[in-house]
């Protein structure tokens, strides 16, 4: 997401290679650089000068030391006070109380529909009971989604059609969610621009008559120098207790983030990084400094898979892997628990050093689409006992699947050789050396 | 001529009223950075390069525009207030003249095709829905005969949410309800609007981000399986932009374009932000044109888009 900042910074590093000590002349070249990168990246202008300067006082006359280069040196400075701006620590969500209510305010087309969905079943897999509260009574049909998408994940959604007074809705709202014992209310509002005062008066008294825990402002991670005011005005009305920064799957570099960030100095709590309703992460300060210089993002892959995985299904697995008894059955479920992981792009670009490799490679969502099709036309018992697909029935599999039948080899071939090499590691198991366990193998 | 002389004047008044963040913002600046000033010093470029980039403007368009100025300063060295103001002026209608040809089509003259055939094209929350809405009003007020088809298959409630458009407009609207094939609700659309003798059919498309590429081909798809009916259809693909969108709208005008060719833009919720320098940095570095521009919640506040008129609405 942040790869262009980082291949511009990384530029921007290179002037200061091979010299010995960060003096006033070396520097300048870099800051003008870091400036550049940041206010194309989208950050407000003032606050990337600021940024500039600070790093540079930071870096002036310190002595590089033998073993790192200067460039990297700045590298661990500018990560640093990124860091520290983007807040230092994670900020958790705040939800207790009963129930414990959050309000989504932003402009429109910000995403607090998808948003208050994506939160609510997160909030669900906590163990806690939710319900949404439908007070967009604007926006032609945004009752109906809301209303869908907690059919999708399993939430009440409270609404009162016909009822065009939202702060009204929101109050019987909050009076059902008592009466049904729900630990957590959602209340998604209508999109507004930060100018119109009568909407942002309807918001504050919506806010006024919820006392919510939390207030989060969502915004999309697109947004241009005009963030800062638009933050700052919603700010001014409602005192936000966090921000959700949504589409940062895109390719935007989201400089934006920043200048929120230090100008309401409210901490960003989650991100939304795609159409799914499980991409929704919890924003990490320190990965996202290091993801802008593109040091790669493990943890947050780690604990996406974890999340992801269920855990007795891949022990499950694991015990069919050593018991050499793992079918095309198995296989298909692995696919798609890593389908349920989101984009492949993203999650490839979590890895140290390959994201900014494969930064204009297109991996497409389909890549898996081949395989799956192929297992989809076999029969139960071929997928169970791969040994009896012969000529023929590999030809029907090809037809059935719509490729052809060099590509069901292939698969078949590497199926087979995925089961030999668990074979050799099981014999090296017995030898007393661990099997290599995959992330998500527990 | 009276009527429609007021009638002008009052898509002006809206104009004006959109851009008056843009204006503030944009300009007084400008004059405060010049205030006590006699010449254009490096202090004052410094400045006008920071109130560029803070509009959106976009870095290449505003060093663009400073280097021009430079010029003209070194040849004319002194320059007072007016008359920057009135340089800056004709700077920046040049660069919209450079990308904007007037022979596009109005709600009224659709080039003799018919039916006119838009695809709506765009990244998530930008508006589309809501910008088609608005055009169905403004076509219909024109007195065309309007189509729509609800080719959003995916964002939940977006067919409901055309179909109230539809309802409120009184136009029919096309639909094989959620989650079906959006290149088959086209394919149909075209066809019932060459039935019904449509004059426009504007087809809804679901919003997608520019860098995933599986769905940028199922846009690809759409707009060639219209083709099968009307081979030169769609006439019009339109990529809605969000005003308030930093330097990323320049990426989605050109992943959008090549997966498309989109040949006309709309840019919506400039009435939102003090901004709408995104418009002078795009008509700069696109060869399409800005067409319809979104300057208010009301359904009349889309307006095509007048590059006099805009130039006269920032400085005036």
């Amino acid at each position: 997401m942040f790869d262009s900042l980082s291949s511009k910074l990384e530029k921007a590093f290179k002037t200061l290679k091979g010299q010995g000590k960060i003096t006033e002349i070396n520097v300048a070249e870099t800051m003008k650089e870091i400036r550049k990168a940041l206010v194309d990246a989208d950050v407000n202008f003032k606050i990337a000068k600021q940024f500039t300067d600070i790093v540079k006082e930071k870096a002036l006359g310190q002595n590089v030391l033998t073993s790192v280069s200067p460039g990297q040196l700045m590298v661990k400075i500018v990560s640093d006070e990124l860091t520290s701006l983007f807040g230092g620590k994670t900020a958790d969500i705040n939800i207790t109380g009963s129930p414990a209510i959050i309000l989504m305010a932003g402009l429109q087309g910000s995403g607090k529909t998808t948003h208050s969905a994506k939160l609510a079943s997160y909030i669900k897999k906590k163990g806690k009971t939710v319900m949404m509260a439908a007070c967009d009574v604007y926006r032609p049909a945004a009752i109906e989604q809301l209303k869908v998408l907690g059919q999708q994940i399993e939430v009440p959604v409270f609404f009162e059609e016909g009822n065009t007074n939202p702060v009204k809705i929101a109050e019987n709202a909050l009076k059902a969610a008592r009466a049904e014992n729900i630990s957590v209310l959602i209340v998604d509002t209508a999109g507004r621009l930060s100018i119109d005062e009568m909407m942002m008066r309807e918001i504050g008294d919506i806010k006024s008559a919820l006392k919510p825990q939390e207030i989060l402002f969502v915004v999309d991670a697109m947004t241009g120098q005009d963030a800062v005011n638009t933050a700052k005005a919603f700010n001014d009305v409602l005192d936000f207790s966090g921000v959700i920064l949504t589409k940062l799957d895109g390719d935007t570099r989201g400089g934006a983030a920043l200048s929120i960030k230090s100008i309401v100095n409210k901490p960003i709590k989650f991100v939304g990084t795609g159409e799914k309703m499980e991409a929704l992460d919890v924003f990490h300060p320190d990965r996202m400094a290091q993801r802008i210089l593109g040091m790669g993002d493990i943890v947050s892959l780690v604990e996406r898979a974890q999340q992801v995985f269920d855990e007795e299904e891949a022990a499950i697995i694991q015990k069919k892997l050593l018991k050499d008894q793992f079918t095309f059955e198995d296989f298909l479920t692995q696919i798609q628990q890593i389908k349920k992981m989101g984009n492949l792009k993203d999650l490839v670009g979590m890895i140290p050093g390959v994201g900014k490799a494969l930064k204009d490679i297109d991996i497409s969502d389909d890549a898996f689409k081949g395989t799956e099709s192929i297992i989809h036309s076999m029969t139960p018992l071929e997928r169970k006992t791969p040994d009896i697909i012969n000529g023929s029935r590999r030809k029907r599999i090809a037809m059935g699947s719509g490729t052809d039948i060099q590509q069901v080899n292939q698969l078949l071939k590497q199926f087979e050789e995925m089961r030999k090499m668990m074979r050799t590691m099981n014999k090296f198991q017995g030898a007393g050396r661990a099997m290599p366990k995959l992330p998500f193998m527990k | 001529m009276g009527i429609l002389s007021f009638f002008n004047k009052e898509k002006k008044d809206k104009l004006d009223k959109g851009l008056e963040k843009t204006k503030t913002n944009l300009f007084s600046k400008i004059s405060k950075a010049l205030v006590g000033k006699s010449t254009v010093d490096d202090a004052f470029l410094d400045e006008l390069e920071e109130i560029l980039v803070s509009s959106d403007v976009g870095i290449n368009t505003t060093l663009k525009i400073i280097e021009r100025i430079q010029k003209r300063v070194s040849t004319d060295k002194y320059m007072n207030t007016s008359e920057l103001n009135s340089f800056l002026k004709e700077e920046i209608a040049k660069l919209l003249e450079e990308n904007n040809n007037d022979k596009l089509s109005t709600f009224e003259n659709l080039q003799g095709k018919k039916p006119y055939v838009i695809m709506v094209v765009g990244v998530n929350g930008v508006g589309k829905t809501t910008t088609i809405g608005k055009l169905a009003n403004q076509f219909k007020k024109a007195g065309k005969n309007v189509v729509l088809g609800a080719a959003d298959t995916f964002r939940a409630a977006a067919v409901m949410q055309l179909k109230i458009w539809g309802e409120r407009n009184g136009v029919k609207v096309v639909e094989h309800g959620m989650n079906t094939d959006p290149a088959s609700v086209a394919f149909d659309a075209v066809k019932i609007a060459v039935e019904d003798q449509a004059d426009v059919l504007i087809i809804d498309t679901a919003g997608r981000l520019h860098n995933k590429i599986g769905l940028m081909n199922e846009l690809t798809k759409i707009k060639k399986v219209m083709s099968k009916i009307i081979p030169d259809a769609p006439h019009e693909i339109l990529l809605v932009l969000d005003a308030s969108t930093g330097q990323n709208a320049f990426e989605q005008a050109k992943q959008f374009t090549s997966a498309t060719e989109v040949n006309a833009l709309a840019l919506t919720k400039l009435d939102g932000t003090a901004k709408g320098g995104v418009v002078i940095g795009i008509a700069d570095q696109f060869k399409v044109p800005v067409k319809y521009i979104g300057v208010g919640e009301g359904i009349e506040d889309l307006q095509i888009f007048d590059r006099h008129e805009f130039v006269d609405s920032l400085f005036n």
